[in-house]
């Protein structure tokens, strides 16, 4: 917030500073990697695949894997999502580039004509290695990436179930970056870091996720063993062909993403009365909420409220496990602590059970005396910009550095660290981030014409259509969602606000005429008295009560008022710029292009 | 002109009145006015009274002449009743629409060539007569929709935008309504609307002739230096007599103000106006002091606007002419057609 001291007035907005704009394009602020979603979806309503499918991969490095998986930070930010009932589908777009591309493996830049004398390792093969990978080979650099599993991708390949994301896309995406130029020593494991560092690296990159499931030792668990399995390590087996089959009741514990790859695999594998059961609340569960649609679309019950107590057991084989049934009480601070309700514990026979009750890291490999801090959890300390640990030449990313998350937050670490390590090989300091490259255009081209589309379309959110569900329960490889088609996706892009076509306002050039306030459809333009800004918020046409979203305030204009606009839910549409007699209003197209290791890839401000 | 039409969306928060209507729900087709005209402020602070006022749109009537000013009725109220009528011709409709229906609500809108030109035989008769509605002007010294020549209202001295002086005296039409004895005569300024919306609000909930003469810069061909109702010359000459609130029977009355600088003005139908006062010696019931105190101020080159004069017991065309209290489409065949024995009757008591 922009306030000097509590009861100042709000000083002009700094529209000079990347930020401002930046947040007000909601989905690519939110993304980890900052990938500028809205120009890519007008790349899509244009037919551009190939376009649309390069700024992604530029940004986000495996557009076709997460247009399928990824956990979409950015759909909760949307602004259409305040202005109506659903954000745009923005990750399913993304598969619609990756889908429709055609070959575009002549974009994709050369691999280094020569060495540039530094040589990298890479620890684990998972999406946080392969940007590393990405950003730094085409600078020259050897890279050395290991991985114990015989494939790269990590757990993108190892754990997310192929109905999800088919075993193609994976290949097609990783080799994109493999083809750059690496060496890759699959199948093995790297057992000491100490000896890495020996082997005079100039750096080391540690991409080795978080690799332990949580087990659930309580009463029954050694005797039923055989009948018990931990989710991922499961799931790997399921995705390497090591298991094919489990029983027909079975029972998944946890509420996150892993149990319901694990219920909706066990639907595929034999399952026919396969439930969830959750100790938490419904809304409480970490599994996203299409992903419990798409679980109970598939006939899995959520039970909630339910703590598993004792597996029950007959003859050294598993029969069922026990649940006590509590409710949520909260203390004077609002945490929720659960209770026993007092009812008699509930019983649910099965024949297999799936504990995905919460993964770890682990770090058996990494000596304790190199100079490698952890801390009280025994995580390393890592820097969040630079991902950096107290070893200066020793890098983390992706799970292994902050606990686990996802795919996404793997290619924003692996961005900063290559960063890092190209900064460290070229005796620069790694607190020197470069700055992000940022254009500011104007999309006038006639009196009435934008070079974007502004009509704003009513449409509700599409919905991607799925195979017919008895085929898909056949079999555990057969993708589920069809994605969108041409005509869909088009009619989808379409809902986009185009909110990176900035509202740009210059004070001197405004005449007060208010055409601007009657014009704007969502009331977000005020001339008003400047004050402090909580104040000031409740003053406006419509009071601007999202504090989260910033309020654009000019210099004083000829009235001694100021002008401000409250961003929370501007359509861009740009009737405002239409309506305004002087140009005072003018929409430019804001395209930030986030800094990566000596733009490595190609740049998006030719696009 | 604005190709894409407003979206239908809106802010998350806007309010909704008594009959489940947002604001949006008021609004017309997009404007095809040249871009910041004063006439769509106008629209939009007519568009916010009607709105504030809870009026069911299919109880309205708008109606107008020939101009941009009398374009605008496409531009609000989307679903009530319209009718574009002939240059000046407005009042004259009006009049005999009301005649036939006295329950709706007429709005007439009209410009400074339409009223006080071609029309000003028509403004004038409407006026005398007292007919129950809200007439307003959006005065902008020039015939817009022809290209900008200089209109009757235009004051002696105003220059055109090819700097030629206007050599003819102006007609004020807040005088004239004032003097032909209109029971509610505001101005305003359509970059006002904390002054002009109440204004609306006030007028068409008053139960006479009210008239709102409303300066609205015409941004294409009088915007200039040297144009008299251009938005810096209007800013810098604007005396603000007072300006009001409309407190419809069921508000609680809160705020307390220092005595002498409110006045409550109980109108006819129970509402009330609350006169913010600016001027405090000025009197909006004395209908011979507001003529002196306009003329006065006039001449010194101000530009005086608020409420500026009201009687909150006004009569009204059909009080005076004695007519029946039913609209002509709600009476039966017997009582609109009563046969030859009634005629007989009438024409006898006329020998
Ligand atoms: C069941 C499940 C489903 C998921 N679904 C999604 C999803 O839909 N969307 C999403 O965004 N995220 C999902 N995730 C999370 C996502 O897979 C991870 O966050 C992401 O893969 C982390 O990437 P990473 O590069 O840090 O490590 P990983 O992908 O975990 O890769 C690490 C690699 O390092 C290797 N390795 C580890 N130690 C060593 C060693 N000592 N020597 C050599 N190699 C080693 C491992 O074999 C592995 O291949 C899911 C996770 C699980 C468990
Ligand atoms: C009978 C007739 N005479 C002349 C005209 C030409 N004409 C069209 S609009 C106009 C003047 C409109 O001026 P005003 O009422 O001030 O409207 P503005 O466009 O300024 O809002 C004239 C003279 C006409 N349409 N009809
Ligand atoms: S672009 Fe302008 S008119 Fe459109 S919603 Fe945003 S501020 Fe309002
Ligand atoms: S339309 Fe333009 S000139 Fe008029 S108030 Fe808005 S910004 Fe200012
Ligand atoms: S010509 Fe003048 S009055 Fe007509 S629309 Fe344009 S600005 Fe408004
Ligand atoms: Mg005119």
């Amino acid at each position: 917030m922009r306030t000097e001291g509590e009861e100042s007035d709000l000083q002009p907005t700094d529209i000079g500073n990347p930020d401002y704009f930046h947040k007000v394009v909601d989905c690519q602020w939110a993304c980890p990697a900052h990938t500028p979603v809205p120009e890519y979806i007008r790349l899509i309503a244009a037919g551009r695949y190939a376009d649309a499918f390069m700024i992604n991969w530029k940004s986000n490095v495996f557009p076709g894997i997460l247009g399928r998986t990824c956990d979409r930070p950015c759909e909760p930010a949307c602004r259409r999502g305040r202005v109506e009932e659903e954000p745009v589908a923005i990750c399913r777009l993304k598969r619609v580039a990756a889908d429709y591309k055609g070959d575009i493996r002549h974009l994709l830049p050369r691999p280094a004509e020569r060495s540039n004398g530094k040589r990298i390792a890479l620890v684990g093969a998972g999406p946080a290695s392969l940007t590393v990978a990405r950003d730094l080979a085409p600078l020259g650099y050897e890279l050395v990436l290991f991985d114990s599993d015989p494939r790269a991708g990590g757990m993108i390949r190892s754990q997310i179930p192929k109905f999800r994301l088919p075993e193609e896309i994976i290949d097609e995406e990783v080799a994109y970056i493999t083809g750059l130029g690496m060496e890759l020593r699959l199948g093995q494991r790297i057992d000491s870091l100490k000896a890495l560092l020996d082997d005079d690296y100039d750096a080391i990159f540690v991409g080795c996720g978080a690799p332990r499931g949580r087990d659930l030792p309580i009463p029954g668990r050694h005797e039923a063993a055989a009948n018990i399995h931990i989710g991922i390590d499961w799931l790997s087996s399921v995705s390497f062909g090591h298991i094919s089959k489990i029983g027909r009741r079975v029972i998944v514990l946890g509420g996150g993403n892993t149990a319901m790859d694990c219920c909706r695999s066990s639907r595929r594998l034999g399952g026919e009365d396969v439930k969830v059961i959750v100790r938490s609340g419904f809304e409480e569960m970490k599994a996203s909420p299409w992903e419990k649609e798409d679980a109970i679309s598939e006939d899995i019950p959520i039970l909630n409220m339910l703590v598993p107590k004792e597996f029950t057991h007959k003859d050294g084989r598993l029969t069922g496990v026990m649940f006590e049934k509590v409710k949520a009480e909260y203390d004077a601070r609002g945490r929720r602590r659960l209770v026993p309700t007092g009812e008699p514990d509930q019983h649910f026979e099965c024949d297999d059970v799936l504990v995905a009750v919460g993964q770890e890291n682990a770090f058996p490999w990494i000596e304790r005396d190199i100079a490698i801090e952890f801390d009280q959890w025994d995580m390393p300390v890592v820097d969040e910009v630079t991902m950096g640990s107290s070893n200066p030449k020793v890098f983390f990313g992706g799970d292994a550095a902050f606990g686990p998350k996802n795919i996404i937050w793997a290619v924003a670490h692996g961005h900063q660290a290559a960063i890092s390590i190209h900064q460290l090989c070229q005796g620069e300091s790694v607190r020197d981030r470069p700055p992000p490259l940022v254009n500011l255009m104007s999309q006038k081209m006639g009196i009435h014409e934008w070079s974007y589309d502004n009509d704003i379309s009513l449409d509700l959110r599409f919905k991607v259509p799925h195979r017919d569900k008895q085929i898909a329960l056949r079999d555990i490889k057969a993708e589920v969602e069809l994605g969108f088609d041409d005509k869909l996706a088009f009619a989808e892009a379409q809902r986009c606000l185009n909110c990176d076509v900035q509202t740009v306002f210059t004070d001197a050039l405004c005449i007060e005429c208010d055409a601007c306030v009657d014009i704007c459809p969502v009331d977000c333009i005020s001339f008003v008295e400047n004050g402090a800004e909580a104040e000031l918020r409740l003053r406006l046409n419509a009071p601007a009560h999202n504090e989260t979203q910033d309020l654009y305030v000019s210099g004083a204009l000829k009235t001694g008022r100021v002008m401000v606009k409250d961003e929370d839910v501007c359509l861009h549409c740009g009737l405002c710029a239409e309506r305004c007699p002087t140009g005072a209003w003018d929409m430019q197209r804001f395209l930030l292009d986030v800094a990566q290791a000596e733009h490595a890839c190609c740049s998006l401000q030719n696009a | 002109m604005t190709f894409i039409p407003k979206p239908k969306l809106h802010h998350p928060e806007l309010p909704k009145n008594a009959l489940g209507y947002t604001r949006r729900d008021y609004e017309g087709a997009v404007s095809t006015l040249c871009a910041g005209c004063g006439h769509d402020s106008i629209s939009a602070a007519i568009v916010r009274a009607c709105f504030n006022l809870e009026l069911p749109p299919h109880r309205i009537a708008k109606l107008s002449g020939i101009g941009c000013s009398s374009k605008t009725p496409t531009y609000f109220l989307g679903a009530s009743h319209g009718f574009n009528s002939v240059h000046g011709r407005m009042p004259s409709v009006l009049t005999g629409a009301n005649l036939a229906n006295r329950d709706l609500i007429y709005l007439g809108v009209s410009g400074d060539g339409d009223s006080a030109s071609i029309g000003i035989g028509q403004f004038a008769h409407i006026m005398r007569r007292g007919v129950n509605m809200t007439y307003i002007v959006e005065n902008n010294g020039v015939y817009g929709l022809t290209k900008g020549q200089f209109s009757a209202t235009s004051d002696r001295g105003a220059k055109s935008r090819r700097g030629v002086e206007n050599k003819d005296e102006a007609i004020d039409l807040v005088g004239m309504a004032l003097q032909l004895g209109a029971t509610f005569v505001a101005r305003s300024f359509s970059g006002d609307k904390d002054q002009l919306i109440p204004l609306i609000e006030a007028a068409l909930k008053h139960q006479g002739a009210a008239f709102i003469d409303c300066i609205s810069p015409c941004v294409a061909f009088n915007n200039h230096e040297g144009s008299h109702t251009s938005f810096d010359y209007v800013r810098e000459h604007n005396l603000a007599v007072n300006y009001l609130d409309v407190i419809s029977g069921r508000e609680e009355i809160t705020v307390e103000y220092a005595a002498g600088t409110v006045e409550m003005v109980k109108q006819h139908d129970g509402s009330i106006l609350r006169l913010r006062k600016l001027a405090n010696d000025y009197d909006v019931h004395d209908r011979i002091a507001a003529m002196t105190y306009l003329q006065e101020r006039g001449a010194a080159g101000e530009i005086v606007t608020g409420l500026l004069y009201v009687d909150p017991e006004p009569m009204d065309l059909h009080h005076h002419m004695n007519t029946v209290s039913t609209p002509f489409n709600e009476l039966d065949e017997a009582a609109l057609c009563p046969g030859p024995a009634a005629l007989d009757k009438l024409n006898a008591s006329l020998r």
